[in-house]
């Protein structure tokens, strides 16, 4: 059972997200987006991380796809579909991506995982790890998030010189 | 069938990281690229999820959700810049905004 939705979600994310990088609309890249990260999510889940699978669905097809579709809709793009990819990027692309995708599947060979035992992501165990020992990063990531809120009020104002 | 191992998910992950890629470098839509930016990232999160539980270690999971965070700040951020940009130049076409200054 589990290999079998091993094999359905990884195979349906890297479709949908073949369809993100192939889609005329950029409304219909962010939905194959969506889908993408709700298969992630699956995985995750079939990892036994089960609070990261909850966080990724509210995180990212929560907040992020909602982000994105709210620009898109702010943008009302209209003279979008006359060329949709660079000129040369294409054959480059092709090169480098194949290259990349070929190394990276064939270096996996030589990775050993250790025995361990194996862990179970459970929201607790992470609040743990969180609070006790990444206490310092969980708080400066609190900063960040708020330089970043900063940040975008300073650039999406209107300008009023 | 074989069963899925540690490789399954890292093969994965390098497909999917390499999709985001060829994303990045042929699309002109600044829109686009910054989604296949995202699935990069989330290739990147699956290899951590999936070396934390083959290796019996939790710290890689909260590595991810630190890569969440960051991405979800970065997400904001980036499309703030490309609405900025957008009123400026009246495009988002990455290939039509070629000088430094605005």
């Amino acid at each position: 059972m589990h290999d079998q939705l091993f094999w359905f979600f990884s195979i349906a994310m890297l479709l949908s997200g073949l369809l993100v990088i192939l889609g005329r609309n950029p409304v219909t890249s962010a939905m194959f987006l969506v889908l993408s990260l709700f298969f992630m999510a699956g995985l995750f889940v079939l990892l036994e991380a089960y609070f990261l699978a909850i966080i990724q669905i509210l995180v990212y097809a929560g907040a992020v796809i909602v982000l994105f579709l709210f620009v898109i809709m702010l943008l009302d793009l209209k003279t979008e579909n006359v060329r949709q990819f660079k000129r040369f990027g294409v054959f480059g692309a092709l090169v480098v991506a194949g290259a990349l995708a070929w190394k990276l599947t064939s270096v996996v060979s030589a990775v050993l995982a250790a025995a361990a035992k194996p862990v179970v992501g459970t929201t607790e165990a992470m609040g743990k790890l969180l609070f006790t020992q990444y206490l310092l990063p969980f708080e400066v990531t609190s900063v960040l998030l708020l330089i970043a809120m900063v940040g975008v009020v300073v650039l999406s104002r209107k300008e009023t010189k | 069938m074989i069963p899925v191992t540690l490789e399954h998910y890292l093969i994965v992950s390098g497909l999917l990281f390499s999709l985001g890629l060829a994303g990045v470098m042929t699309r002109r839509n600044a829109l686009v690229v910054f989604m296949s930016l995202e699935l990069m990232l989330n290739a990147s999160n699956l290899a951590l999820v999936a070396f934390s539980r083959f290796n019996g270690n939790l710290h890689g999971q909260v590595f991810v959700f630190f890569i969440i965070t960051v991405a979800a700040a970065e997400v904001a951020v980036g499309l703030a810049i490309i609405v900025a940009l957008f009123r400026r130049r009246q495009t988002v076409q990455v290939d039509e905004i070629t000088s430094m200054r605005l």
